[in-house]
């Protein structure tokens, strides 16, 4: 039985670890959650996102967190592209369309990168990357806090965006009442252009946040696709404050079923969770806000 | 529209008559009296996981054994053939072994030569047994599986070593280390993956290192891809062993030696069985504080030879990270051509028979002299490697050894 002294690092790791698989999860929730789009390539996307953080910073020099002013905004502009000129296109508007043009798009975006950046797997090194905090006797990499900060940050935005502008309450509109919201004047192909863009862009801030204590390569979007989806569900759909808490338990969940069940066995805490989850609250922790 | 559909078609059946025609009558009255002039060209198959989850080693091993044939051929291709140049003939296996031996299946009707395949144990037993049905010569890369040359096929052969000989190897090199340091290690943790390749090494080193002297703590097991590895460390860090073996793929490898460096994890020695970054420049070069002191048991050249520091030169000059994907893929081509040389002939038999009894000078490599036994070459062996001041050096054996070993780490 593992000792207290691991126990407390282990739940300030999962923490940390948690607010990164957060950050993914929070343009999800906002896609999936509010715009019921299955974004299968949202894997794929921040693969894109990593390739342009190690690039600005292979090339330019430029440090991960200098690029939050660079990719994110990249990221929007190429999520809004994607719904509009192919997603929304090649959807007619249809859920199972939208399924497979995502899962498409994910193939392509995943073998053009392979074809292009080969299966090479690359990591930065930063001044900073051993740098450590001690809190409560445990070392937590300075990348990982700062990614914890970061998600509170990207969170809170979400959330204030969502309840204080008019493009949040046309997003809410929309995920209410299509037909409704087209009627009242809302431009709706824009509308869920600027969502995705936004959920893809979240991808970007991810992306910058998580490239200094890891690594990319094409495959690498995959370790966190399904997470993020049960990120989602287990928050409530759209709810960006239940995304948060759920990764965050989602990432402690993880670091404590690793300790006592094992490193393979661990994982399926976090499916276990979704499937009580969905067993006794199916919209999720906070999902009646939505 | 109806009638904008049919000029295009007239069109193009005019451009493919044109073409065709032009093509025909070049083919009849050009090329061919350049052709004749040549000897046939020798056909290679080159299998490897180009894309998929091993890509970046299957595209390693194919540029190795591209440099090779181009060496080859800038050196006058095969002479007792009047001077025959080796021609490539490119597949990628995608990591599945049914898909490497479809591939064999067809290179063999096209009439290939010889092959070389196939990067992992389990590719390189496929297509090693596909290739048998046509007796074509098939010359395995890296697979180490000891089972790929024990199956009596008479057209597999492998210049590298094998499984058993490494991990026996490195088990008898970790105990000389040891004990050359006043044996100050006796306990050790060992960190794998979970297919075969972990597991294996793991079940290995947990039967065979109790005989050394050296307790075997505690075997952590995970899974591909492991996102972090932080409690790992913490576990390890607990348990505080003399030496930590991690037996795992580049990106795992990666990450836990950075999470042992940000946790400040101190134990006398790293040391690992085929680690799968210990002898990478690409992670000493991305991570030099990380993979400082790590200790490996892998494949390497040997330092102290002018015609292996050329080749990894003009590797690099390429572009190319000098992993042993592209030396030991590199020597494979290396030991099939030597054959089509001694046997004069493309004739199967005649090129099986010259590789079973191959004694091609090795010296690039730190093996002992080329001898087949069942088609393993039984002179060749790993050695040890240890990261020391952002560069990887050999120190053991000693006769090619280009560092001393740091042992304990500081």
């Amino acid at each position: 039985m593992p000792d207290l002294a691991i126990i407390i690092p282990s739940v300030l790791n999962g923490l940390t670890t948690g607010a990164l698989y957060a950050l993914v999860a929070l343009g999800l929730t906002l896609i999936y959650g509010v715009l019921h789009i299955i974004n299968f390539a949202h894997g794929a996307l921040l693969m894109v996102g990593l390739y342009a953080v190690y690039f600005l910073n292979a090339t330019l020099g430029i440090d991960p967190y200098v690029a939050l002013l660079i990719v994110p905004p990249l990221m929007f502009a190429l999520g809004y592209a994607l719904q509009r000129g192919i997603i929304g296109k090649a959807s007619h508007g249809r859920d199972e369309n939208i399924l497979l043009v995502t899962l498409g798009l994910s193939i392509v975006i995943e073998n053009l990168s392979l074809f292009v950046f080969k299966s090479d797997t690359r990591a930065i090194d930063t001044p900073y990357s051993f740098e450590v905090v001690e809190i409560l006797g445990a070392f937590l990499p300075l990348p990982k806090v700062i990614a914890f900060a970061g998600a509170l940050i990207t969170a809170t935005l979400l959330w204030l965006l969502m309840a204080r502008t008019d493009l949040g309450k046309a997003i809410r509109a929309l995920a209410k009442e299509r037909k409704g919201a087209k009627l009242v004047g809302i431009n709706t192909e824009h509308v869920f252009a600027m969502s995705f863009g936004l959920g893809i862009g979240c991808l970007g801030v991810a992306a910058c946040l998580l490239l200094p204590s890891y690594y990319v390569n094409p495959q690498v979007g995959h370790g966190f696709v399904l997470i993020a989806f049960t990120i989602v569900v287990l928050g409530g759909m759209g709810s960006f404050v239940g995304a948060l808490i759920g990764g965050l338990i989602i990432g402690v969940v993880e670091a404590l079923g690793g300790l006592f069940l094992g490193e393979s066995l661990g994982q399926i805490g976090i499916f276990l969770i979704f499937i009580l989850v969905l067993i006794f609250r199916p919209t999720g922790l906070l999902g009646h806000k939505v | 529209m109806t009638e904008k559909k049919q000029s295009h078609g007239i069109q193009r059946r005019d451009f493919l008559k044109t073409t065709g025609a032009a093509a025909l009558g070049l083919g009849v009255t050009g090329f061919p009296a350049v052709l004749r002039a040549q000897p046939a060209a020798v056909k290679v198959g080159l299998i490897h996981p180009v894309s998929g989850f091993i890509a970046f080693s299957g595209t390693q091993c194919r540029e190795g054994a591209l440099m090779a044939i181009a060496d080859i051929n800038a050196a006058g291709g095969i002479k007792s053939l009047g001077g025959a140049k080796l021609e490539a003939v490119l597949a990628d296996s995608q990591g599945k072994p049914d898909i490497g031996a479809a591939e064999v299946a067809k290179m063999a009707e096209a009439g290939v030569d010889g092959f070389v395949a196939g990067y992992s144990s389990a590719i390189s037993l496929a297509t090693s047994q596909e290739a048998a049905k046509t007796n074509t010569p098939h010359i395995v890369d890296v697979g180490v599986s000891d089972s790929i040359v024990n199956r009596g096929l008479s057209n597999t052969f492998r210049f590298g070593p094998g499984y058993g000989k490494i991990a026996a190897f490195a088990v008898d090199n970790l105990d000389t280390i040891n004990k050359a340091a006043g044996s100050p290690a006796k306990t050790a943790m060992i960190i794998h993956e979970e297919s075969l390749f972990g597991t294996g090494t793991a079940n290995l080193l947990s039967e065979k290192l109790p005989e050394k002297g050296i307790e075997v703590v505690e075997v952590i097991k995970h899974a591909n891809p492991t996102r972090d590895f932080t409690n790992i460390v913490l576990q390890i860090k607990s348990k505080k062993p003399d030496l930590i073996i991690p037996a795992n793929y580049y990106n795992e490898y990666v990450l836990l030696a950075r999470t042992m460096r940000q946790q400040r994890v101190e134990a006398m020695g790293i040391y690992s069985v085929l680690g799968g970054a210990a002898s990478n420049y690409k992670f000493v070069k991305e991570f030099p504080e990380a993979a400082e002191y790590i200790m490996d048991c892998n494949h390497w050249f040997n330092p102290k030879s002018d015609v292996a520091l050329q080749r990894k030169k003009a590797a690099e000059d390429k572009g190319l990270i000098y992993t042993y994907e592209v030396f030991l893929a590199y020597n494979a081509v290396l030991g099939l051509a030597d054959a089509f040389e001694r046997a004069g002939t493309t004739d199967k038999e005649a090129v099986n028979a010259a590789l079973a009894s191959s004694t091609m000078d090795m010296s690039f490599m730190p093996y002992g002299p080329t001898k087949m036994v069942n088609g393993q070459n039984e002179g060749a062996q790993p050695v040890n490697t240890q990261v020391l001041k952002g560069d990887i050096e050999v120190i053991f054996p000693e006769e090619f050894a280009s560092a001393e070993t740091v042992f304990p780490m500081k």
